[in-house]
């Protein structure tokens, strides 16, 4: 028998090839679109496609508007259940995970069917109506991992002496959210918006139900009728991910690591 | 203004107490309005929808009526696929957090292999699809590879007797097998993610402990560390369940509407009421939310029992 050690190196070198072979192949189909030789045809063609630039510019601004509307959301929410009602925690960390247990399909299938034209709250008469409505559908997607960044970062500070301090220099709620709580908070919330930004980016579900030229109906689109092009959006989106992971990783060791009176 | 309104609120005067109006639970008030309106009632709403007719008496028929054959097909399709790619996946990952943790290899494999982890198992949707195709389609590197092989073994290789020359490779993505082994790419990397962190808090001193006790490694791990992982490591399996039992968006880009699976189905009878009863829609989704919630409340329990040790 061989030591561990080999095997250890085994199974990693199993697994390594089965992520790796896919993205060799993906980046391989990608630059085949001129016959007999490589070529970046196919990101050209992507590039230069209207579509491409409408719609993903359209994905980035809901993407941010979705961060925005989390950050509002979950921020507050956090800073207020650690402060003053710690006996809510177990119901609204419930709540937040709830997005893993009801599929997004069915979300946003409750949507159309509460928010149409003649309902009280008629979201989806309007275009303009409907991009909120998406914008709200991803931040409850979102939720799980926003709550999570924050509270994560919120365990490393001492939100009561903080808030205290804050109050005996005359400082509103307001004023300490954004200018206490938030800043000090800050690269959780942006661990947080960059792996919203990820999820958000090329999401197709809810865009597609709902309508809107988003990223990722276009994708499913060019993969229905293009060959090379797929191939090319998927190593866009794999850099994308990867470009949103790094970042976070390169957040996190500016993260304090432990709290001044850890609780 | 603000400040001294602050003040005179942090300022508690005698008997404040007893006419204290609950302000504190205003700072909950607009989280509790989003859940409300945009996670729970439009949920309900499908759910009592599920019970209903069109003229709004309650009913039975909606939930009998997901007995017919197709739709039983495609919650049988979308259980198999969602346990196959959940087990498998968390057996490799496991394999794989084990080798990172404790097989010895250097420090950078394991923070690679972590770093790596984090992007693949959100690098999904329909781009993963699109990468899987480029592998294993028709054109995929893999299928040119595997028959660039087959033609050379069967042009020099005299076969045995009996034998016949070899097929050509010809891997079917648009199937049961061709599914898992995408949606595996992202289950994988979730389960090492989640797992690694319980491997870790398997303390050194109960493995020296059991062994000055005269335990041998198959004791140690049979009745030490694998007693201690086991809920995670099945709570993780009903997560990476209930992960791919929602997920539409690779199975839609990968096949069309041609394997039918539940999320698919229901995509189509939202799109296009294709089953002709829109209270059907809403039995499949209160379906889909049955199997997921059932798997989710047993992750939860299990999870709060593993925390335990985990501390």
């Amino acid at each position: 028998m061989r030591s561990p050690r080999f095997w250890a190196w085994v199974t990693f070198g199993v697994g390594a090839a089965y992520f790796f072979i896919p993205l060799i192949a993906t980046l391989e189909f990608s630059l085949r679109m001129r016959r007999g030789v490589y070529s970046f045809d196919a990101y050209a063609v992507v590039f230069g496609d209207p579509r491409f630039q409408a719609t993903f510019g359209y994905s980035v601004v809901v993407a941010v508007f979705t961060i925005l509307l989390g950050v509002l959301i979950v921020v507050p929410t956090a800073y207020w259940i650690r402060l003053r009602m710690p006996q809510l925690r177990p119901i609204v960390e419930f709540i937040t995970l709830l997005p893993l247990v009801i599929p997004a399909i069915v979300i946003v299938f409750g949507y159309i069917r509460m928010y149409g034209s003649n309902s009280p709250l008629p979201f989806l008469a309007t275009a303009r109506g409907t991009d909120v409505l998406l914008i709200i559908g991803y931040s409850t997607l979102a939720l799980p991992y926003m709550y999570r960044a924050v509270d994560t970062g919120l365990r490393t500070i001492d939100v009561r002496t903080l808030t205290e301090a804050a109050q005996i220099l005359g400082a509103g709620w307001t004023t300490i959210v954004t200018r206490v709580i938030l800043p000090n908070v800050l690269i959780a919330v942006l661990s947080g918006a960059f792996l919203t930004f990820a999820i958000v980016i090329g999401e197709f579900t809810m865009a597609s139900l709902l309508n809107r030229p988003a990223f990722g109906p276009y994708l499913q689109n060019i993969g229905a009728n293009r060959a090379y092009e797929p191939a090319a959006l998927a190593v866009i989106a794999f850099v994308i991910t990867w470009g949103c992971m790094s970042v976070i990783q390169l957040l996190s060791r500016f993260a304090p690591k432990s709290a001044n009176r850890p609780h | 203004m603000v400040g001294e309104a602050a003040v005179a609120r942090s300022a508690p005067p005698a008997g404040r107490r007893a006419v204290r109006f609950p302000t504190h639970w205003l700072g909950v008030t607009p989280f509790a309005l989003f859940a409300l309106f945009f996670l729970i009632l439009p949920t309900m709403y499908l759910i009592v929808g599920a019970f209903q007719n069109r003229a709004g008496e309650l009913t039975l028929d909606n939930i009998r009526a997901l007995a017919q054959p197709n739709i039983v097909a495609a919650y049988w399709i979308s259980i198999k696929i969602s346990f196959a790619s959940a087990t498998i996946g968390a057996l490799l990952g496991l394999a794989m957090a084990m080798a990172i943790v404790r097989g010895g290899l250097p420090g950078w494999v394991r923070s690679a292999t972590l770093t790596f982890s984090g992007v693949a198992s959100n690098f999904a949707g329909v781009p993963l699809a699109f990468a899987f195709l480029a592998t294993l389609g028709r054109l995929g590197l893999v299928t040119i590879f595997f028959n660039f092989l087959v033609t050379a073994i069967n042009e020099n290789v005299a076969l045995p007797l009996g034998l016949s020359a070899l097929g050509r490779f010809n891997f079917n993505i648009l199937s049961f097998w061709g599914l898992t082994l995408t949606y595996l790419y992202f289950q994988i990397p979730l389960m090492i993610v989640i797992i690694t962190p319980a491997l870790d808090g398997l303390k050194k001193e109960w493995g020296e402990a059991a062994a000055t006790l005269g335990a041998t490694t198959l004791q140690y791990w049979r009745m030490v560390a694998i007693p201690v992982l086991w809920p995670s490591f099945l709570g993780t399996v009903i997560l990476l369940f209930a992960n791919s039992f929602g997920a539409i968006a690779t199975a839609y880009a990968l096949t069309g509407s041609s394997l039918n699976i539940v999320p698919i189905l229901l995509y189509a009878q939202i799109r296009g009421d294709v089953l002709n009863n829109p209270h059907l829609g809403y039995a499949i989704a209160f379906g889909m939310i049955f199997i997921t919630g059932m798997a989710n409340a047993f992750y939860i329990w299990f999870r709060a029992r593993s925390e335990r040790w985990l501390r």
